[in-house]
């Protein structure tokens, strides 16, 4: 069994694209209820690493993972086990806001009415509005089409959308990336008031956003002769920004990379 | 790459330099001032100290607007942290000379209770540590700063023979208080100058290794019962 206090474990990850070794040997355990930051320069594989905790990366052709991804101790590729279930359990935030092309109600509502839920709709639209505090926001026009919000309350409107299916832990991609600074600072606001309930797990190319928000770290980097991505540190992220282990993370977070 | 901040880190260790070397001047200079009984060159301290608060400034000035505009991580994180420690060090050890200078401009015409021996090897003992200390600190080279805080026992040494020989006058005659307090005070501005050393030899060995701890001389407290 994987200890309580990880919600993922991964063991012996390899992922391949055809016959190309994205990323390699990734031992990782993923803390509950805190915040991991997958931090490094592009192409290492950070998103690729991201997209295996909820088997996203078989909706990429050619993809083929290799290794074990414990989700509270199963094993996620197993055969029995039933992605699109998995994809509940582990919602994903992109870097491009994503909302449906339909009402900012319907955004929030649809997953959960297709999941299943029986519950009282209004009262799972509001609640997963305000956790993602874009409530205030939008209560006033929940009929009109998401994409007629801000960018920035677009992806709170992504978020609130992955949070009304009730996941454990949300995945996001770049979540900031297209956002101007006061965009950013809510949704990484945000970020602190979710992880009271869920653990969440970023790709981030901002080292002082990584630094900002996260309380774990993991630097990953191009290795080996095969120069696939692997983890090479991963600590508190206070350590990984003031006194890193790894001279390559150090030249990294200071800029020296390359 | 990031050739501009590299230059901008060392600009920061040069100005540090400077800052050090106004400050060895400073206590050199009281010292000499307050041996001589020489009040023009106490006066001269007195500006000294008020550049080297202005130094002090403009570097502390500097460091702000790298952390806020170069957003450092990791050593070059420490190093700027650090900087603001030592050139605060800096500024009080400054005080210290500011300090034995006003000493000697009280004393006014009274003369020295004895001749200075012992309190200007004082000064030339923590003035040559603190060289040290910066050069290590520049250097980044943790053995040396390692190597420096462990001489602080000569000068506690120093300032307990002072400290005995000051209280014979007392006791011999009391009315040689007032006088025999005066020198007592340049030596403990000195024994704490040496001090603030350890202080920045600390930082050095923080900058470069991550780690923050005490480097302890061999008798940490100059008064430790023995």
């Amino acid at each position: 069994m994987t200890d309580t206090n990880y919600v993922l474990e991964t063991r012996g990850l390899n992922i391949f694209y055809g016959n190309f070794l994205a990323v390699t040997d990734v031992y990782l355990k993923i803390p509950r209820h805190k915040i991991t930051a997958i931090i490094g320069p592009s192409g290492c594989g950070k998103s690729t690493l991201l997209r295996s905790f909820n088997r996203m990366n078989e909706l990429y052709q050619g993809v083929q993972t290799h290794g074990e991804v414990l989700f509270d101790g199963q094993n996620l590729y197993e055969k029995s086990v039933d992605p699109v279930e998995v994809r509940y359990r582990i919602g994903m935030v992109f870097q491009r806001a994503n909302p449906f092309p339909k009402s900012i109600y319907e955004n929030v509502a649809w997953a959960a009415r297709i999941h299943g839920y029986k519950g009282n709709m209004d009262e799972l639209v509001e609640s997963s509005l305000r956790q993602a505090v874009l409530w205030d926001e939008v209560k006033d026009k929940l009929k009109q089409s998401g994409l007629s919000l801000s960018g920035g309350q677009q992806q709170r409107l992504c978020i609130a959308r992955a949070i009304a299916v009730k996941p454990e832990v949300i995945l996001m991609d770049e979540p900031a990336s297209a956002l101007d600074p006061i965009a950013t600072l809510k949704i990484e606001e945000l970020m602190q008031e979710l992880k009271q309930n869920y653990t969440i797990v970023i790709v981030t190319h901002n080292m002082q956003q990584a630094a900002r928000v996260s309380d774990f770290t993991a630097m990953m980097m191009l290795t080996g002769e095969t120069r696939s991505g692997t983890v090479i540190e991963y600590d508190e992220t206070n350590k990984i920004f003031t006194r890193p282990s790894d001279k390559r993370t150090e030249d990294y977070v200071t800029g020296r990379f390359g | 790459m990031r050739k501009a901040f590299e230059t901008e880190l060392q600009q920061v260790k040069d100005d540090v330099l400077v800052l050090g070397s106004m400050v060895e001047q400073a206590v050199l200079d009281s010292v000499e001032a307050l041996k001589k009984r020489n009040i023009e060159a106490s006066r001269k301290i007195l500006e000294m100290d008020k550049q080297i608060n202005i130094k002090r400034f403009e570097i502390e000035n500097q460091l702000m607007i790298l952390i806020a505009t170069q957003q450092p991580m990791a050593h070059d994180l420490r190093l700027l942290a650090s900087s603001l420690e030592i050139i605060s060090e800096l500024e009080r050890m400054g005080d210290y000379a500011k300090g034995i200078g006003n000493i000697n401009i009280r004393m006014g015409d009274q003369p020295l209770l004895k001749p200075l021996i012992d309190i200007p090897r004082m000064a030339k003992i923590g003035v040559d540590m603190l060289h040290r200390a910066l050069t290590a600190f520049v250097n980044e080279d943790v053995e040396m700063a390692r190597g420096i805080p462990i001489e602080d026992d000569e000068i506690d040494a120093l300032y307990n023979q002072i400290y005995r020989e000051l209280m014979t006058f007392v006791i011999a005659d009391p009315k040689t208080i007032e006088r025999a307090n005066w020198l007592l005070w340049t030596a403990h501005n000195l024994e704490r100058l040496a001090d603030r050393v350890t202080n920045i030899c600390e930082r050095t060995v923080f900058i470069v290794t991550g780690e923050m701890s005490e480097i302890s001389s061999s008798d940490d407290e100059f008064w430790k019962p023995k």
